[in-house]
């Protein structure tokens, strides 16, 4: 079984993700695609209907309410006139808000070392996606090596050495209860000193709301900059599809934290939404640069906008 | 975590407060609002439109108190609903069973199910007095085995072995041999991660449950989840009938609407609140409690229940009774307060549990720092016994020492200064003669419902 999953198997993996959208969908009364389903003409409950679908793909109601605001009112002034051209007009103004959250990812020649900082919530999936990121850069032709910052958690070390084994690359670590700031300093002058393209350092996840954890982040990253003062090139915070609205909370304090400079979603391929990147493309516009859609470690794609609203709007 | 959403519950109650009668009007008004703030709260729009229904009916069918004008009458409709959906009462863990009694954890990838097992293996081992065995039957997460070894060692349970190759049933089987022959009370089973969606994972942990027969079947979820909590608490419910749900992660500032919408759906008992990263940061789940915190009452009785248990009493009795005396409390005392306060989980869980605190403007309550009391005591630390007796002596080229020595300016030395000079203040007004009487008469105004309007009678 695991084999299956390791491999992504079946089917292209927009297909499946479509098709994981598609599933939570039949569980609900009223999916967003199902809804606007047939030229219908558009009444109160067609939109009241519309705006419990947002709602239930986590949008937010602030952003939910503007979304429909603005397709009430073209509505109204008879622009829109069925269901279909509703439909149409929804995912247009839905591929409007993520569009400027594409960006791809790069890693410039001129950064040796280049460093990244995988930052987040406990549970969000960051040792996983280093795994799935090491794999994705590799491929790419480049040198990757890992840094075993996460010196809180229990066993979070041995977890990513096992990725740095499947992998093939080598991983920077001293132990539980290190000092995480040392650990990524050595991967620095590790990196620097093999000749390494990339570095990735792995954090010890945190809730937001602890304000001397945040303040660990922003040593190690002072620490580092004492190496290298573009460091890090990259902090990726990484969010779990299936946070609800504190996802914006997580952006915005990690951020002041660290400076994050884009985003993982992760765990897209389970029932959850992440309806929410709307929201985040209307109040604090970070990069997405990666999806998560998987425990196996080809299961990181770039984020393209028109596929992930197609998805959320697919009919069965 | 409820901060924000008691806060605007507090707010749209506030506007009920002072009107004459609970009208169709005024009332759809507060529950607008109740509903925008539960949906922000990320509870479950299905919960949300079912608990709006029945507050209305309820409101609008109810013969107000006498006693009660429409804004009290109105908090003790929404906060009476609240406790309803949250469930009735805690419910313990059911461990009447021949031993071991078994506890199956199940729950998405990355809930905080193998930190939840330590943390329950502590609970048990510590409150309870059992003797407890942990497994892991997670053979997919590369070192889920080893961390759970490693917090095994950490909290003193006996750790089962097994391995990324074994099949899960064949650890579960084992495990339940094993705890036998050790005369565990207990046997926690953690599982790994898994999708409501992903069937063969499902199927899995369907045949583990069969297998074990636990009398305990956990589902552990994030209290950062979204409207996927829903869904994913229902899936886990029809594939396992739970007998109970932990949220994880309720330290943090996400609103919480999980721990609604979970129990609403499944109707399974919330049983434990997780409110940190350390091992005995575990809350038995009192929904009256938790409902009250969110209208802004306070859980004034669980910062009692754990006052108790932490606050070195010896301590207490002996700064009472040297106040008493009349002896100046000086900067030791200080700073044996200081540490109380970090043992009672810092300054922000203390606040949390106080009514009326989500009263105060949002900048105010992230101004206290837990970080802040650390350093100030730091500061403490770094003088003379002399010093922290008669602090009258320190003087400038003191302050420079001390500052040196706990690595901070003489700004903050300065501060701590004049912060123990108004706690002597305070102090000073409390022993004195009458002083306590009065500030019992002033919490008890704080402590009825809608608070800061029973302050201000």
């Amino acid at each position: 079984m695991s084999d299956t999953k390791e491999n992504g198997g079946k089917g292209g993996f927009w297909k499946r993700l479509s098709a994981s959208l598609g599933k939570t969908r039949s569980q609900l009364a009223a999916g967003v695609g199902n809804l606007l389903l047939g030229e219908k003409e558009i009444d109160q409950e067609v939109l009241d209907d519309l705006e419990t679908a947002l709602l239930l793909t986590d949008v937010g109601i602030d952003t939910t309410q503007e979304i429909m605001a603005d397709l009430s009112r073209r509505v109204r002034r008879k622009e829109l006139n069925d269901t279909v051209a509703l439909h149409g007009a929804l995912g247009l103004l839905l591929k409007e808000l993520v569009d400027p959250l594409v960006k791809p990812f790069e890693v410039p020649a001129a950064d040796r070392p280049f460093v990244i900082f995988m930052v987040g919530v406990n549970g969000a999936g960051k040792t996983t996606s280093i795994g799935k990121l090491a794999r994705y850069l590799k491929q790419q032709g480049l040198s990757v090596m890992l840094a075993a910052g996460d010196t809180f958690r229990a066993a979070a070390v041995e977890q990513l050495q096992a990725w740095g084994e499947r992998n093939d690359v080598a991983v920077v670590a001293q132990g539980q209860g290190a000092d995480s700031a040392s650990v990524v300093y050595d991967a620095v002058q590790a990196a620097e000193s093999r000749g390494i393209d990339v570095l990735i350092a792995d954090t010890a996840g945190r809730l937001q709301a602890k304000t001397n954890l945040m303040e660990e982040l922003a040593k190690i990253k002072r620490v580092v900059q004492r190496l290298n003062a573009r460091a890090p090139h990259e902090v990726l915070l990484v969010l779990d599809a299936g946070v609800g609205q504190n996802a914006l909370s997580q952006v915005r304090e990690f951020d002041a934290a660290t400076g994050v400079t884009g985003l993982i979603l992760t765990k897209l391929d389970g029932t959850a939404k992440a309806g929410v990147v709307f929201a985040i493309a209307r109040q604090v516009r970070k990069p997405i640069y990666f999806i998560g859609i998987g425990e196996g470690i080809d299961d990181l794609k770039p984020f393209a906008a028109e596929s992930f609203v197609d998805a959320l709007l697919a009919n069965e | 975590m409820f901060d924000s959403l008691s806060e605007r519950l507090t707010q749209t109650l506030r506007g009920i407060t002072g009107k004459a009668r609970l009208t169709e009007e005024n009332v759809s008004a507060a529950l607008r609002d109740v509903r925008m703030a539960l949906l922000e709260a990320d509870v479950a729009l299905p919960v949300v439109k079912d608990f709006i229904d029945t507050v209305k009916r309820r409101a609008l069918g109810s013969v107000v108190d006498l006693s009660l004008n429409p804004g009290e009458a109105f908090v003790k409709i929404v906060h009476e609903e609240l406790v309803r959906v949250m469930g009735e009462a805690n419910d313990a863990l059911d461990l009447n069973t021949k031993p071991p009694a078994i506890i199956l954890m199940a729950g998405l990838q990355g809930a905080g199910k193998t930190t939840t097992v330590a943390k329950l293996a502590r609970f048990l081992k510590e409150r309870h007095k059992k003797k407890v065995a942990v497994v892991s039957a997670d053979v997919y997460r590369p070192a889920a085995i080893t961390q759970l070894q490693t917090l095994a060692a950490e909290v003193g349970a006996y750790f089962i072995a097994s391995s990324g190759d074994q099949q899960p049933l064949d650890i579960a089987r084992r495990a339940v041999k094993e705890a036998g022959t050790q005369f565990a009370d207990v046997l926690l089973v953690d599982t790994a991660g898994r999708l409501a969606i992903d069937a063969d994972m499902m199927a899995e942990i369907q045949l583990l449950q069969a297998e074990l027969e636990p009398v305990e079947t956990l589902f552990v979820v994030d209290a950062m989840t979204g409207q996927d909590a829903a869904n994913t608490a229902k899936a886990f419910n029809d594939a396992l009938n739970l007998t109970g749900v932990v949220l994880a992660k309720a330290d943090g500032d996400a609103r919480g609407g999980a721990a609604l919408s979970v129990r609403a759906i499944t109707g399974k008992p919330i049983k434990f609140l997780g409110m940190g990263e350390k091992t005995d940061a575990l809350e038995p789940f009192y929904p009256d409690r938790l409902a009250s915190r969110i209208l802004g009452m306070g859980d004034v009785l669980s910062l009692i229940e754990e006052a108790e248990r932490k606050v070195d009493k010896q301590k207490a009795q002996k700064l009472a009774r040297k106040l008493q005396k009349g002896k100046r409390f000086d900067l030791e005392d200080f700073r044996d307060q200081l540490h109380q306060m970090a043992n009672m989980g810092g300054m922000g869980s203390l606040m949390e549990k106080l009514p009326g605190m989500n009263q105060l403007p949002p900048g105010a309550q992230a101004q206290v720092d837990d970080g802040m009391f650390t350093k100030m005591a730091v500061i403490i630390d770094s003088m003379t016994s002399h010093e922290r007796r008669f602090p009258d002596v320190i003087n400038g080229s003191r302050k420079q020492r001390i500052a040196r020595g706990s690595g901070t300016q003489v700004p903050d030395v300065n501060r701590v200064l004049k912060q123990h000079k108004q706690m002597q203040k305070m102090m000073k007004k409390v022993t004195r003669k009458g002083g306590m009487q009065k500030m019992m008469r002033g919490l008890q105004g704080m402590r009825t419902p809608g608070g800061p309007s029973g302050m201000s009678r």
